[in-house]
Parts: structure tokens; C-alpha cells; sequence
């Protein structure tokens, strides 16, 4: 069979179930294009800016569990999309990047468009392809799959020059398997190791499970509740792990960290056993790794080795993916006697979930904004969340029922929650989809209006407007730095007459007594609607 | 404290960079780094020497292992290891100093390589700080260039990575 670099591509992305595309069209792309102009099964959602394409197959991927795939030009196109790259990696979310490049032979001249794009991403992408021989694109996108959905998922970049893209190959063959010598993720856990696991668990008389975003990947949401279910052992999350349990299950006590759940907190500061699944234990999660680790022992299973021992210690290292290793461990006698523990904190949560909400006049307080929100959302919503205040206040305060919350928890991507929720719509257009903003974090965004727009998509975008990056700004008025600068949002559009540009409605809301009722008809609008919600700028996330 | 690791790679293009980003991105420090083929032609054999504490060495290690086209990592214990470094160095040299200069490269095992009526040009093959201990005796005849290849290294023994 004959066929040029570009029909390889498309065949193999075929071959890889690809059923969506988010790009942006340039010249050293154009052949590519051509090819997919005449494959009409293969999707295309054009996006307004390079960096959206990465978090639109970001959003795709994670509710899908499929490869996010992206496609743009070179130059200016590959470098808009390193953030989406970035984010992609931080977070572990499995994508395929294609990126145009040059003419092989003027590579390195610093002709037009040009830029070394897999060095630049070499950092933060988890491989990267330079194809110099159309001939090899067959198995370079067999790996690159492979590679970006398998062990610790990530983005994968595969910079495709021109020339390559137009070169013809005779007999071309798509290998089925792939095999990489310095590439074999582990699968089960050790037997030993897991024997201690159950042994530690059912001893310990404080126990607390962590959950991050790694059980996610490794689509094990449903033997992780039953873990849970079968120990009662409370579970606290990290960002990246909320909606595996619904706010109020009786295990769950909430997010850790400096922005997080008291009680969260203070069951992960009291625990006899820490147990950490598919979570890195980063900062924002663990302040301190040293004193919890003075204070407890710890398991910490995970399917990259690098993660154990590099933010905290651990006593008992589990290497494996999540789902196998915790199906390994259900397997066991897990008789725990922790229940006196999960009583005492249950008190606690309860307290918090129970809170009342201040009211001022003229605003809306986002915490009860968001639980009002999330209390009257579908079972299986997914809700987009950006970065700043709106982000700290959607993890404490939104009512989850369950289904998935989606934010850039590693990378903290502002801009991240509007392209996200349009790849959400994409791969699931009957699915309930809530995107949260802040009135900065929508404007780093908000151009994708018109994918929405060109999508004729049901997504629902609520904007915490306090005309000031609140969360850099609180961060400036404590010690050491002196006040604010640089963080009030001046100039900011009138985003109704925004919305309305671009054909889609919107809800103001300034009173609280009008909160509930905005939220109801805010729901019911047919096709996408923006909701405004007017937020005292002097609220935090503390309050 | 200096560890040797020794790091089996697919030869090709663009995989030193990796490496080599890797260790900037995740601040650690590199002493020396020496690649060659292997008598496999599609694997070098990359000799990297870091100067960290041992837990930094074990995330060095990790990291290593996640790129794709290592195939192979191992930190070789220094007693048990044969390590080699190849130095050049030409010094001024006269009919006074000549002799001198001479003696010391018998005692050191280094060899003449080139000579010239103001310099001569020495090659040593060493342990990394017997090399040293050569440089140390020739700096008083002034040094006029040095270059090292950095340390390679094999494990003593029928063994291999």
C-alpha cells in the first residue's frame, strides 16, 4: 500500500479509535489537513487559541479515559500549546500532540515558523518524536498511544516536518502491538508487599486512606469505594481526587491542604497509618511531608516509582497500577478496627457540611453559591473548575454528588475550566457540564465562547465576578508583602454584552435571596447560558 | 558524596539532550558525563557522575528509568568497579624542564603525545584522582591546556548491567 506521511497519520489515529481532533490550521500543518478534509468520521474542533486544543483533549481524555488528541502548526502554533502540554503532564493526563514543523532539510536555519518544539516541551512531556522518515510514522504512532496511555499516563509530542508529511511510502504496514525495551510500566503489585499493606491496615487503629487523581487514571473509581466501603477507613482526597466520593458519603471528610477541609486535615494530622493511592503528596496537599512523616507511617501505592520516596518517605512502597493493586488487596482479610475513629470524625464533618453561610448586601457568597449549585446538579455532572479563589472555593464548598471535577490541580492553569468543559462537551454532549470561573481565569479563556458557540453546545459557565485576581491578591496583603499590585481587574468587559455577542444568554445575580432561583432557571436554559454571579471582592478563602 | 551510575540508552538522535534536561530540570548536579557506543550499536553506555546525597542518587535513578529510551540504570559501587578517565595536558617545557617533566610522567604512567621546542603534550589514562595527582605535579611547570573525557566505567567481574 502507498500512501504519503499525512495519510499515515490520519490511518493511524483511525487505527488508535481517534474520533476528535482539536486543532488550529497553519502552513506546515497543511498537508495533514488535506487528508483530514477527506476523512469525515474523524472529528475537528477548531479552537481559538493553540494552549485550548491541550486542555480541550485534556477535558476529552479524562472523561473518556481515551487519548486527548491535538493538532497545530509549528512556530507560534507549538509554542501556544506548550501550556496545554504542561498541564497535560502535571495533572498525568494521557495525549497525543501532533505539531508541523519545517522542511527537514532547513531545520536548524531559524527559517519562518520555526522552533524546536520537542526541546521545549522535553520537560514536560513524557516523550517526544522528531519524525525524519515518513516510513517510521506507522510505529512512532503506535508508541506514542502506547506510550501516553499506558504506566503513568502523559502528553506525548510527535513534530511532523512537512516534507515528511507529503513524502510517499511504498508498502506501508501498521504494526498491532508494540514492544519498548526501556519502557514497561508496572502492572501488579508485589505479594509480599501487599501482604503487608492488609496486615498495617487492619492493625492500625487510626487509619486514613489519601486518594489523588491517580485512581482516576487508572479507572479503578469503583474498586476504590469498594475498598473503602469494605475497611471504613475515612478517606480524605487531594485536588485531584475529589468526586470520587460524593460530598456527603459517610467516608469522605473532605480535601487536604493549606486551602483545604478542617476535618480533612485533622484527620490526616491524628492518623496512626496514612495510606497514600495514586497521589504524589505535592505541596499543596502535604505541607509538611517531614512531620507527617514523624508522625505516622505511611503506604504509598502508585504506578510510578519515581513518586515514592520523592516528596515523602514511606514505610511500605507499592509500585503498581491502582485498580490491579487495590483488587490484589480486596482479596485479603481486611477486618479493621477503626470504627470508634470514623465515628469521632464523622461528628466533625458533619459540623463543617452544616455550616452556615455569612450574607452581605449588593454579593453573593460563593461558597453557598456552590453548594446550592452543586445540590440541585445531576448525579453524574461533570463540573469544570478554573484557578484562583473560584477554584479553593469549589473544592470546599460544591456539593459533588459524584460524578467528576475537573480542574488543573498540578500545573494551576488559569483559563483551564472553559476549553475543558467544550472537550467534555465534545466527547459527551448529553452529560451535564458546569464550568466555574473567576472573572481573571474567564478572561484568559473566554474566546473559546465561540467553539462552544460553533459546537451549538449545553455548557453552563458560571463566573464569580469580584473584578480582582482574589487569590494573588490575598496572598498580597499577608505578610511579607505590603498590598496589593497588579491584581485588580480594571478594563474587564461588560461580560453579558460578552456572552451575547456571541448568541449565548446570561443570568446576573447580586442579592442572595435571588441566588436560589437564579440557579434553577440558570439550569433549565436550554443551550449554554453564562451565569454572573457578583462576589465581594474582600471575600476569601478563608471565610 | 561522587556516585558512578551507569546508563544503557537506545543510540539515537536527541536521547543525550534528554538526559541532560532531566538532570537541570530536576536541579541535579552532574560532575562529569562520558558517552560512547557499545559493542551493540543501537545502545551507548552513558557514565554520569553526581556528587548528591544518596536519596537525591535513588531519584536520580527513578528519573532515569522513566525515559523511554533508557534501557538501563545502575549506581556501581566504587570497590568493585573499574573507572577511567582520559586526560590531555600540554605544560611549557624547555631543554631545563624537560627531564623533570619526564620523571613525573614515569612515576604517573603518563605518555608523551606531542612535543614542541616551548611545550609537550601528555596523555594519562587513570582512576579520576590519580588524574588529578598528575595535573597537581605538573601545575608548577605551567599548564598551558587541559582536557578530560570525564570517567567511564565497567563493573570488576564476569557481571554486566
Amino acid at each position: 500500500m502507498e500512501m504519503t506521511g499525512a495519510q499515515i497519520l490520519v490511518e493511524g489515529l483511525l487505527r488508535e479509535k481517534v474520533d476528535m481532533i482539536f486543532g488550529y490550521a497553519g502552513a506546515t500543518i497543511c498537508p495533514l489537513a488535506d487528508v483530514l478534509r477527506s476523512t469525515p468520521q474523524l472529528g475537528y474542533t477548531l479552537v481559538r487559541n493553540e494552549q485550548n486544543a491541550g486542555h480541550m483533549a485534556s477535558g476529552y481524555a479524562r472523561v473518556t479515559g481515551k487519548v486527548g488528541v491535538c493538532i497545530v502548526t509549528s512556530g507560534p502554533g507549538a509554542t501556544n500549546l506548550l501550556t496545554g502540554i504542561a498541564t497535560a503532564y502535571m495533572d498525568s493526563i494521557p495525549m497525543v500532540a501532533i505539531t508541523g514543523q519545517v522542511p527537514s532539510h532547513l531545520l536548524g536555519r531559524d527559517i519562518f515558523q520555526e522552533v524546536d518544539i520537542t526541546g521545549a516541551a522535553s520537560p514536560f512531556s513524557k516523550h517526544s518524536y522528531l519524525v525524519k522518515d515518513a516510513a517510521d510514522l506507522p510505529l512512532i504512532l503506535k508508541e506514542a498511544f502506547y506510550i501516553a496511555s499506558t504506566g503513568r499516563p502523559g502528553p506525548v509530542l510527535i513534530d511532523v516536518p512537512i516534507d515528511i508529511q507529503e513524502q510517499v511510502v511504498k508498502d506501508v504496514s501498521f504494526p498491532e502491538t508494540v514492544s519498548i525495551r526501556g519502557y514497561n510500566p508496572s502492572v501488579r503489585g508485589n505479594d509480599k508487599q501487599i501482604a503487608h499493606v492488609a496486615e498495617a491496615i487492619c492493625q492500625a487503629e487510626r487509619p486514613v486512606i489519601c486518594a489523588g487523581g491517580g485512581v482516576f487514571l487508572s479507572d479503578a473509581m469503583l474498586d476504590f469505594e469498594t475498598f473503602a466501603a469494605r475497611t471504613r477507613i475515612p478517606v480524605v482526597t487531594t485536588m485531584m481526587g475529589l468526586s470520587l466520593l460524593p460530598t456527603d458519603h459517610p467516608l469522605n471528610m473532605g480535601m487536604i491542604g493549606t486551602q483545604g477541609n478542617v476535618c480533612a486535615n485533622k484527620a490526616l494530622a491524628k492518623s496512626d497509618l496514612l495510606i497514600m493511592i495514586g497521589t504524589r503528596a505535592a505541596d499543596r496537599a502535604i505541607f509538611s511531608p517531614e512531620e507527617i512523616q514523624r508522625r505516622m507511617p505511611s503506604i504509598h501505592i502508585d504506578v510510578d516509582p519515581a513518586e515514592i520516596g520523592k516528596n515523602i518517605q514511606t514505610e511500605i512502597p507499592l509500585v503498581g497500577d491502582v485498580r490491579v493493586i487495590l483488587q490484589q488487596i480486596l482479596k485479603r482479610d481486611l477486618t479493621t478496627r477503626c470504627t470508634p475513629w470514623l465515628t469521632q470524625l464523622q461528628e466533625r464533618r458533619k459540623e463543617e457540611l452544616n455550616r452556615e453561610y455569612p450574607v452581605r448586601a449588593g454579593s453573593v457568597f460563593p461558597g453557598r453559591l456552590l453548594r446550592l449549585l452543586g445540590e440541585r446538579l445531576q448525579e453524574k455532572a461533570a463540573v469544570c473548575v478554573d484557578v484562583g479563589q473560584n477554584q479553593i472555593w469549589a473544592c470546599k464548598h460544591l456539593w459533588l454528588k459524584g460524578g467528576r471535577f475537573l480542574t488543573s490541580g498540578g500545573l494551576g492553569t488559569m483559563g483551564y475550566a472553559l476549553p475543558a468543559g467544550v472537550g467534555v462537551k465534545v466527547a459527551q454532549p448529553d452529560r451535564q457540564t458546569v464550568v466555574i470561573c473567576g472573572d481573571g481565569s474567564f478572561q484568559m479563556a473566554m474566546n473559546e465562547l465561540a467553539a462552544v458557540r460553533a459546537g451549538n453546545m449545553d455548557l453552563k459557565i458560571v463566573l464569580l465576578k469580584n473584578g480582582v485576581l482574589g487569590l494573588v491578591n490575598q496572598i498580597q496583603k499577608t505578610a511579607p508583602y505590603h498590598g496589593p499590585f497588579g491584581v485588580s481587574l480594571d478594563g474587564s468587559p461588560d461580560f453579558a454584552a460578552i456572552a451575547a455577542a456571541y448568541g449565548i444568554p446570561s443570568i446576573t445575580v447580586g442579592e442572595e435571596g435571588e441566588v436560589e432561583n437564579a440557579l434553577d432557571r440558570f439550569l433549565a436554559e436550554k443551550g449554554s447560558c453564562l451565569l454572573i454571579a457578583k462576589v465581594d471582592p474582600t471575600v476569601t478563602t478563608s471565610d | 558524596m561522587k556516585q558512578t551510575i551507569s546508563v544503557l540508552v537506545e543510540n539515537r538522535a536527541g536521547v543525550l539532550g534528554r538526559i541532560t534536561s532531566l538532570f537541570s530540570r530536576r536541579a541535579f548536579n552532574i560532575d562529569s558525563l562520558a558517552v560512547g557506543v557499545t559493542d551493540d550499536p543501537a545502545i551507548s553506555r552513558i557514565t554520569i557522575i553526581v556528587d548528591n546525597g544518596n536519596s537525591v542518587v535513588e531519584q536520580v535513578e527513578k528519573q532515569l528509568n522513566k525515559l523511554v529510551e533508557v534501557i538501563k540504570v545502575r549506581t556501581l559501587d566504587e570497590s568493585s568497579m573499574i573507572g577511567r578517565e582520559l586526560m590531555i595536558l600540554k605544560v611549557s617545557a624547555n631543554a631545563k624542564t624537560r627531564n623533570n617533566i619526564m620523571t613525573i610522567c614515569d612515576i604517573c604512567g603518563a605518555k608523551v603525545a606531542d612535543i614542541s621546542p616551548t611545550s609537550m603534550t601528555m596523555e594519562l589514562s587513570d582512576t579520576p584522582d590519580r588524574v588529578n595527582t598528575f595535573e597537581e605535579m605538573m601545575r608548577p611547570f605551567n599548564i598551558l591546556e587541559v582536557a578530560r573525557t570525564g570517567m567511564i566505567a565497567l563493573q570488576k567481574g564476569g557481571g554486566k548491567i
